[in-house]
């Protein structure tokens, strides 16, 4: 990717769009940061929380090590620097969503330092040059609950269900030019922490959200004065809250105006962003490491485990699906974009053994499975077909048994029976056939049924061939195969 | 030290302590006086020493990710002096 | 037999076990004395069912032949920043009035578990902020001495003033006290009692109302060393649930005790000779010196450069912890709320803080704001962190040279209730003493050495090296057994 050209045409000129993001990704848990309560989403109010979690007087945090753990393999997972030493500092602030009057989190000494996301525009153009998007930090920090405003005329109720849930605050540098940049920087995020296994990506679910820094600036000058839009939680929200603000800013400053450096909300319904006033006043947050917590220290077996157990990261795969397994740059970058995908095909792979190509694997998912998914209206994991029934199919198409048209109809009746293809081909008789004589009578009767066309063939019209071809198969009802189709029609025609 | 009645202010502001501006007035030499006190720490050279970050050498243990609280909806609103349907109640915010 | 509210720990779990009096005699005796000592205000809650329920378990057990446990058929007081399921539990503020936990601080746990019963929890500072039990939101405590020929109420210390005052006019054997930055060894000595801080990470912060969290530490007040190695030995353990805790087995500091101090070195620190020292203060730490000499230790001299900045490190850091560990009390989960008519959510905070919390509290809630607001935090808190790594090398350094400290335990015997709180900090200098240890997590006891001129209790503090509260009880036990302490506060209430 070459220097991004997004600009905001302003009355008075270009601008560009400098943006920063502060992603907040829930750690999958079992249980929270600090407490052993549970973290599952949507129980009933208030269930899972601990006296800790409520803040009860004399209360005390205890560190659940598989947030740190899931922390670190994060921090390894974008190359960052681990930090063997961290700390954590109490950020005060009063709120009816945080109970301690401060969220226990990481600021002078975080866990994880500078690290790196690889992103690329355009998956599909192989032309596209990879990006690198800095960040500078990723920390651990506690939830905070939940306030519900519609419930009661007058009282908003409080929830403590995600008070205390463990979240890494994944912090970039200002790097990103564009909405686009941003959108695929937070993708890019998304697919690296589902491969890791440490969030679940759910944003609808509140499992990943963004804070969007944006500022304006002439292009090449100092960095503007930025807002900051809190908690976005989708990619295209992100891409449209910056679009939004970007513009805004730029109409700001044309009209002699100034940007407050401010909190700011997005509005999905009507796609704007708006002032936050209610926390204008708490940027004083009196940050001072936790006294009931001891420094953080991590020997290097702790680190070695992480590291062993980080999985085969989504660049590295699309690499070796592209070298090693001779996959096009876009087939392989769709097969890597999504854990599940990447998972599901490699179990298939795996079922078809050596006998079918990857390339055919790779080229069935993409295009029928995917195909059939989405018709059903079901993800990959959801797929009625098993990888298993799916290597099933293909190797009767690699050994002969189907032809392409053939493996089609029996991937539908696979589809709405759920029966094996081996079971379906037996049963309804739809192996192809190479029977030369039966395929000869085929012919001869084709011929004789059609004997002007034969002459006119036979005068030159070559394109009559197909013909010959479609009326064979079909009276074969599909079954015939098509090479051998093809030389004995050869033969007879002359 | 002195200390503004202003600064008191801004002070219990961000503690959530109300205070009136007689209040205010009372309270900013009795902070001025300690705050005066303290500050002859500035005397101390403290070039090249760490601040202490724990008073008795001890590591800090992690637990075990499991399961074992929460589920106690009852004690933890016992206390609650406004609650209905499970939760907490507060005056209604506008954010 | 003597009156059963005169004797210790010790003397009642040896008396229960052997028959010679019954767990319910205990009880009853401790339960009418609490009764009968109102005008002490020593108690916010009386528990009489519940001494009563431990004294049948010791009474049932012992009837039964069972062996009994360590402190079978002792009530003790439990000071009121301990939380106690079902009990209602204040740290004497008005912002906790009605709070009834749901939960018991592992330290009181501990005790319950070895056999102890509650006769009430104890009045003290209001969240354990002051050193004369004047902040407590439901009246001072009086302490049971009195200067002769005068009625005036004296502090019994604080902020473990009703655990001092209680133990010291027999309405309990022995109590829990929480040590800050001398809460516990202060009040001991202003009363004539005894009483140890241990090493930071021996008792269990769970479940106590919390203070300042790097520094607050809960420990035993008694009448007598050996009484005050049983509690410790009760309270103290390995708990998981507090991330401080250390993970080390209790010794058995009764079974060690041993006032032999041969080949021990004491150590005199020459900074804590401050100006204006009283004489009577000066001549009982001599006296304390010549104890501990006569016990066969020998007496080095030794500095502690960084004396003079312990308060002023400690004002820093303990009200900014302070300022963060009391915001929780906002009236939204638990004790009382203020809602003003139309207000909104901070404004309910604001309001409900403002009435809730008494002056000290809010006066340290606002320093602990201060010094951690933005432009701030280096200057006062993190030089404050540094200054305490300079006082905890300095013990180190000292230690080198000694195995013990020596030193008094404050600057002045109990003084009249109202006389010092106008000013805040000559009510700080109280702990001149007490805070550099506590600054340095260093286990420290006070014990009774003398009285004043007026026949009021001075104590002496004994500090120890990290962990080594076998070596501060077994010196502190030195100096009881030359001291001879017998002076009692003659019972006015």
């Amino acid at each position: 990717m070459t220097e991004s050209t997004y600009r905001i045409r302003g009355a008075t000129g270009d601008w560009e769009v400098v943006i920063g993001l502060e992603v907040h990704a829930q750690v999958t848990s079992n249980a929270k940061l600090f407490s052993g309560a549970a973290t599952a989403f949507g129980a009933e109010p208030n269930t899972q929380v601990s006296l800790v979690d409520a803040a009860m007087p004399g209360m005390l945090p205890t560190p659940n090590r598989e947030c740190i753990r899931q922390a670190v393999r994060t921090g390894m997972a974008i190359d960052a620097v681990i930090n063997k030493w961290s700390r954590f500092d109490r950020k005060n602030y009063f709120y009816a969503d945080l109970p301690q009057g401060y969220q226990i989190s990481q600021l002078y000494h975080p866990l994880v330092g500078e690290g790196v996301v690889e992103i690329v525009l355009d998956e599909k153009d192989p032309n596209s040059v990879p990006k690198a998007i800095g960040v500078e930090r990723i920390h651990v920090e506690q939830d905070a609950g939940k306030l519900m405003h519609d419930q009661h005329p007058t009282r908003s109720y409080v929830d403590l269900n995600r008070s205390g849930v463990a979240l890494m605050e994944i912090v970039s540098r200002p790097d990103m030019r564009s909405p686009a940049e941003a959108g695929a920087y937070l993708s890019k995020l998304r697919t690296i922490l589902r491969y890791v296994g440490s969030c679940d990506g759910n944003m609808d679910q509140g499992s990943m959200r963004a804070d969007v820094n944006v500022s304006v600036r002439r292009p090449g000058e100092e960095f503007g004065t930025r807002t900051e839009t809190k908690n976005v939680n989708s990619v295209r929200f992100v891409m449209a809250a910056i679009e939004y603000e970007a513009n805004r800013q730029v109409a700001v400053i044309e009209d002699g105006g100034r940007i407050v450096q401010e909190t700011r909300l997005f509005d999905p319904d009507k796609g704007v962003t708006r002032s936050m006033r209610s926390k204008e006043d708490a940027h004083d947050y009196r940050y001072f490491p936790d006294p009931d917590l001891l420094p953080l220290e991590l020997d290097d077996a702790f680190l070695e485990e992480c590291r062993a157990s980080l999985p085969e990261l989504p660049d590295a795969k699309r690499k070796r699906y592209e070298g090693e397994l001779g996959l096009s740059a876009y087939n392989a970058a769709v097969l890597t974009a999504e854990v599940e995908t990447a998972r599901w095909f490699e179990a298939l792979l795996a079922e078809c053994g050596s006998d079918v190509p990857a390339k055919s694997a790779a080229n069935w998912l993409i295009s029928d499975l995917y195909g059939a998914l989405n018709r059903l209206g079901k993800t990959i994991g959801d797929s009625p077909v098993s990888p298993a029934q799916g290597a099933e199919l293909l190797k009767l198409v690699a050994d002969g048994t189907l032809s392409g048209t053939l493996s089609k109809q029996v991937f539908e009746i696979m589809l709405e029976t759920g029966q094996g293809a081996n079971a379906i081909v037996e049963e309804r008789g739809l192996k192809q056939t190479s029977d030369t004589g039966a395929i000869e009578a085929v012919i001869a009767e084709v011929m004789e049924k059609n004997a002007d066309k034969v002459a006119d063939y036979r005068g030159g019209k070559d394109k009559l061939f197909g013909f010959f071809v479609g009326q064979t198969m079909k009276a074969m009802g599909g079954k015939a195969n098509p090479g051998v189709v093809n030389d004995l029609l050869k033969k007879a025609l002359g | 030290m002195s200390v503004e009645p202003a600064t008191v202010k801004r002070v219990a502001g961000l503690a959530r302590i109300a205070i009136t501006d007689a209040e205010a007035e009372k309270l900013a030499p009795e902070l001025g006086n300690i705050l005066g006190f303290i500050e002859q720490l500035g005397e101390v050279d403290t070039s090249g020493v760490e601040p202490m970050t724990a008073v008795i050498p001890n590591h800090l243990r992690l637990r075990d990710d499991v399961v074992t609280d929460g589920d106690v909806r009852d004690k933890v609103l016992a206390n609650a002096p406004q609650g209905e349907h499970g939760f907490f109640t507060v005056p209604k915010v506008i954010e | 037999m003597s009156n059963l509210t005169d004797l210790g720990v010790a003397a009642i779990r040896d008396g229960v076990r052997g028959g010679e009096f019954s767990a319910r005699d205990v009880a009853d005796a401790f339960i009418d004395a609490v009764a009968a000592a109102k005008p002490l205000n020593a108690f916010l809650v009386e528990t009489p069912d519940h001494a009563l329920a431990a004294a049948k378990v010791a009474d049932d057990a012992r009837a039964a032949g069972e062996t009994l446990k360590p402190l079978a058929g002792v009530p003790i007081g439990m000071k009121d920043l301990f939380c106690t399921r079902g009990v209602e539990t204040t740290a004497a503020s008005g912002i906790l009035k009605g709070f009834v936990p749901q939960y018991e601080s592992t330290v009181s746990g501990n005790l319950w578990n070895a056999g102890a019963g509650m006769l009430g929890k104890l009045n003290l500072d209001q969240f354990a902020m002051g050193s004369s039990n004047e902040t407590s939101a439901f009246g001072n405590v009086i302490s049971p001495w009195r200067r002769p020929g005068d009625t005036a109420p004296l502090a019994p210390g604080g902020s473990s003033g009703g655990s001092s005052a209680a133990i010291a006019a027999r309405l309990c054997p022995a109590a829990t006290g929480t040590d800050t930055g001398g809460s516990i060894r202060q009040p001991a000595a202003f009363v004539g009692i005894t009483g140890i801080k241990p090493t930071y990470g021996r008792c269990s912060r769970y479940g106590v109302v919390a203070f300042a969290s790097s520094l607050d530490q809960a420990g035993p007040m008694a009448h007598d060393v050996r009484d005050c190695a049983i509690m410790l030995e009760a309270m103290a353990g390995f708990d998981p649930k507090d991330a401080t805790s250390l993970d080390l087995p209790v010794p058995a500091w009764e079974a060690g005790l041993n006032a032999d101090l041969r080949g021990k070195r004491v150590g005199i620190p020459k900074e804590y000779r401050v100006d204006g020292m009283p004489a009577e203060i000066e001549a009982l730490w001599q006296q304390g010196i010549d104890w501990l000499k006569d016990a066969g230790a020998e007496i080095v001299e030794v500095s502690l450069p960084h004396t003079k900045y312990a308060l002023p490190a400690y004002y820093i850091i303990a009200p900014a912890e302070a300022s963060s560990n009391l915001a929780r009390y906002d009236g939204v989960r638990y004790g009382q709320r203020v809602l003003p008519d139309g207000a909104g959510l901070q404004d309910m905070y604001a309001a409900t803080r403002a009435a809730g919390f008494g002056d000290e509290v809010k006066r340290r809630i606002m320093i602990g704001t201060y010094v951690l607001s933005a432009g701030f935090y280096d200057a006062y808190y993190t030089q404050a962190q540094k200054v305490r790594t300079l006082i905890a090398r300095d013990f180190e350094q000292a230690f080198e040279q000694c195995d013990v400290l020596l030193t008094p335990t404050a600057p002045s015997a109990a003084f009249v209730l109202g006389e010092k709180s106008a000013d805040p900090i000559a009510m700080y200098l109280n702990d001149v003493f007490t805070v550099p240890s506590s600054l340095a997590g260093l286990p420290a006891m006070s014990v009774p050495g003398g009285v004043d001129k007026d026949g009021l209790p001075l104590g002496l503090q004994v500090i120890g090296k990290p962990l080594d509260e076998q070596g501060v009880l077994n010196a502190g036990l030195a100096l009881e057994q030359r001291a001879g302490f017998v002076a009692r506060a003659e019972k006015w209430w």
